[in-house]
């Protein structure tokens, strides 16, 4: 838990909107970003496959005589097809990339997957010359490594060609060398990639069930002192809240048991959610008093 | 929690009422009750603008929008003071980010960005650069001269420099007759729109990477400047040897005006960029390269560009057009071309005035 906290903060970031509203942002984990890129293409190739598919469908017969124009020299048509095809595939390759994070969700299909999005890293404007400069440089930090690094292994450029992989290696692990998680087109492009949240609103608490401090099962009203309720600090009550919006009810009695032992009553059963709904309200209703005063409780400790 | 299961049976776009203000016990809840149904405004507004569809947005919403944002950032900073709900804090946290991106998100498509970057903001970062330019120019000039000299001592270095692909015939040695025949037209069109295409592929490339060394402080970008020149240096050695040397400059000029000067644009981005992290001056590194790589890609944006036509030419005319004369004129007027657009058309910067 404490682990997964603090690997949490440590991608935690904050910009400074125009209005003076620090947002947070978290930067995106650097094995999503790999992922989307698989994904990115995965989806590029799978769309050209499809295009040539149709193509070959419906020019099928075109095609063949454009291979028999090889031979003979009757193949202008189908020579212009192979250069609409080259130019085409350069096109569509930063295409894809450009037109996506140009667009209003400033991701690729991959990144949207994963929860991902393209932002400028001083708060301001995504631009399009950023957009550009950042994708210009994948070619550098991804294929010319990997096709250094294959031409190493092989041993065909001996010692310079393993020189070059070490150089180029660098640019391809550069992510993981600074906090940021900033591809080598990233600081170029003065960009990062962070989290794209999207929740949806959960309902109040406080409106609904026992919450008034009423039983609707039993007709118990549960009111708790102060004394009763300062054992407790904003950690676990949100710990709490989480437990009401997304636990199973099987989950409910152990908890609880648990409070019921610590502020000193004798657990019942059967009412627990009631029990529950109408401490979180009660223990929120005490600290956020509290907070409007100043007072702060972080957690059970403090 | 039921009445949540039962506004999910009702599907996603049924708004679910609100409960009663009145009935919430704590402060907070009341607070987050008055202000609920503008940030689902702000949500429903957000969602269409993600999904391209701004057209679609009534003129009330577009209007609402910036107000919207505002609202529910304050929201956000109050709620952050009063409330432990973390549920409402997690929503309006995203929900705030994902109104900033729209607000202060692209403002241009790729097509809008694409007629402003060919109606001026092209020759204006090129104009930028002037200083890189002059560096990588003079770099070329000696690059060349150094493959010439180079060659001239020892003519080992030929076999060295030259690509194996360019020494067929063209090798020290060969014979006059042999180097004009290189430098020919070949007898028909066939063939050769492919080979302009491959060659478009191959020459960005290079170009490409001599930007993207710039971000090694520039020194790659510019051993790559020298190695290309004194490639040509080289060459010209050859041809000049024979006494063709006019004949090669035309024979290089069809394209080479084009080619070479796209090539001094990619090295002298990818110095710029080099340059500004070396001496940022008084921003932060970080700052200064993304300043110089915006600037940077906008130029090798054209840089791809003109390479697309110098492989045209490379294939059709400098194929087709024989004549030393006219070669040179279309060479010429290509140079003239790019000078004029780069250097003498400066429309008005539209986001100057801003």
């Amino acid at each position: 838990m404490n682990a997964a906290v603090s690997s949490l903060d440590a991608r935690r970031r904050e910009i400074v909107t125009p209005e003076g509203i620090t947002l947070p942002v978290r930067v995106g984990a650097r094995m999503s970003r790999v992922g989307a890129l698989l994904l990115d293409f995965t989806f590029l190739y799978v769309g050209l496959l499809i295009v040539f598919f149709i193509l070959a469908l419906t020019l099928g017969s075109l095609f063949a005589a454009m291979i028999d124009g090889l031979d003979s020299e009757i193949g202008g048509l189908g020579e212009l097809i192979v250069v609409i095809i080259i130019l085409f595939l350069f096109i569509a390759r930063y295409g894809y990339f450009l037109s996506m994070e140009l667009g209003p969700r400033g991701a690729t299909w991959g990144k949207r997957i994963v929860g991902l999005r393209v932002a400028a890293r001083d708060g301001g404007r995504l631009t399009a010359d950023a957009v550009i400069a950042r994708n210009l440089l994948r070619d550098i930090e991804l294929f010319l490594p990997l096709a250094f690094i294959s031409a190493a292994g092989e041993g065909q450029m001996g010692n310079a060609g393993l020189a070059g992989a070490v150089w180029f290696a660098i640019f391809m692990a550069f992510p993981f060398f600074n906090k940021d998680a900033l591809r080598a087109g990233d600081l170029i492009a003065g960009t990062w990639v962070v989290e794209a949240p999207r929740t949806k609103l959960a309902d109040t608490l406080s409106t609904q069930g026992a919450a008034s401090g009423t039983s609707a099962v039993t007709g118990t009203r549960y009111e708790f002192s102060d004394e009763e309720l300062s054992i407790y600090g904003e950690h676990e009550l949100q710990t709490l809240e989480q437990l009401l919006r997304h636990a199973k009810e099987d989950a409910l009695p152990d908890v609880h048991a648990a409070i019921c032992r610590k502020i000193g009553w004798a657990p019942g059963a059967g009412d627990e959610r009631a029990f529950l709904e109408a401490f979180y309200a009660q223990l929120r209703a005490k600290l956020e008093g509290d907070m409007r005063f100043g007072k702060r409780k972080k957690d059970k400790f403090s | 929690m039921k009445a949540s299961g039962f506004a999910k049976w009702m599907g996603r776009n049924t708004v679910a009422t609100p409960p009663d203000i009145e009935s919430a016990a704590l402060r907070s809840d009341r607070f987050r009750l008055e202000r609920e149904n503008d940030w689902i405004r702000l949500e429903a507004i957000l969602r269409r603008m993600e999904r391209g569809r701004v057209r679609g947005l009534s003129d009330d919403d577009l209007l609402a929008l910036p107000t919207l944002y505002r609202t529910a950032a304050s929201s956000l900073s109050v709620a952050r003071e009063t409330s432990l709900d973390a549920a409402t804090l997690k929503y309006l946290e995203s929900l705030v980010q994902r109104a900033w991106f729209q607000v202060y998100g692209p403002r241009q498509g790729l097509f809008s960005w694409l007629r402003g970057f060919l109606m001026g903001g092209w020759s204006r970062a090129v104009r930028e650069i002037w200083l890189d330019i002059c560096i990588a120019f003079a770099v070329m000039v000696a690059g060349s001269i150094v493959g010439w000299i180079l060659v001239e001592r020892d003519r080992e270095w030929y076999y060295a420099l030259v690509p194996a692909q360019f020494t067929d015939s063209r090798v020290p040695g060969a014979t006059r007759e042999q180097l004009l025949e290189s430098l020919a037209t070949t007898e028909d069109a066939g063939g050769l729109s492919v080979f302009a295409a491959s060659l478009f592929s191959n020459n960005a490339g290079v170009a490409i990477l001599a930007f993207a060394l710039g971000f090694a402080f520039g020194i790659p970008s510019l051993l790559l400047l020298v190695h290309n020149m004194a490639v040509l240096g080289a060459m010209i050695w050859l041809f000049a040897g024979q006494g063709l040397g006019l004949e090669f400059a035309a024979w290089l000029s069809v394209h080479g005006t084009t080619e070479l000067f796209a090539i001094l644009l990619a090295g002298a981005a990818g110095m710029h960029i080099g340059r500004s992290m070396a001496f940022p001056g008084d921003r932060s590194i970080l700052a200064a390269a993304a300043e110089s790589g915006r600037r940077g890609a906008l130029v090798m944006t054209g840089v791809v560009l003109m390479m697309v036509v110098a492989a045209i030419l490379e294939a059709f005319p400098r194929q087709l057009v024989g004549g030393t004369f006219d070669r040179l004129l279309i060479g010429g007027t290509f140079l003239l071309a790019w000078i004029t657009y780069f250097f003498i058309y400066r429309p008005t910067n539209p986001e100057a005035d801003q």
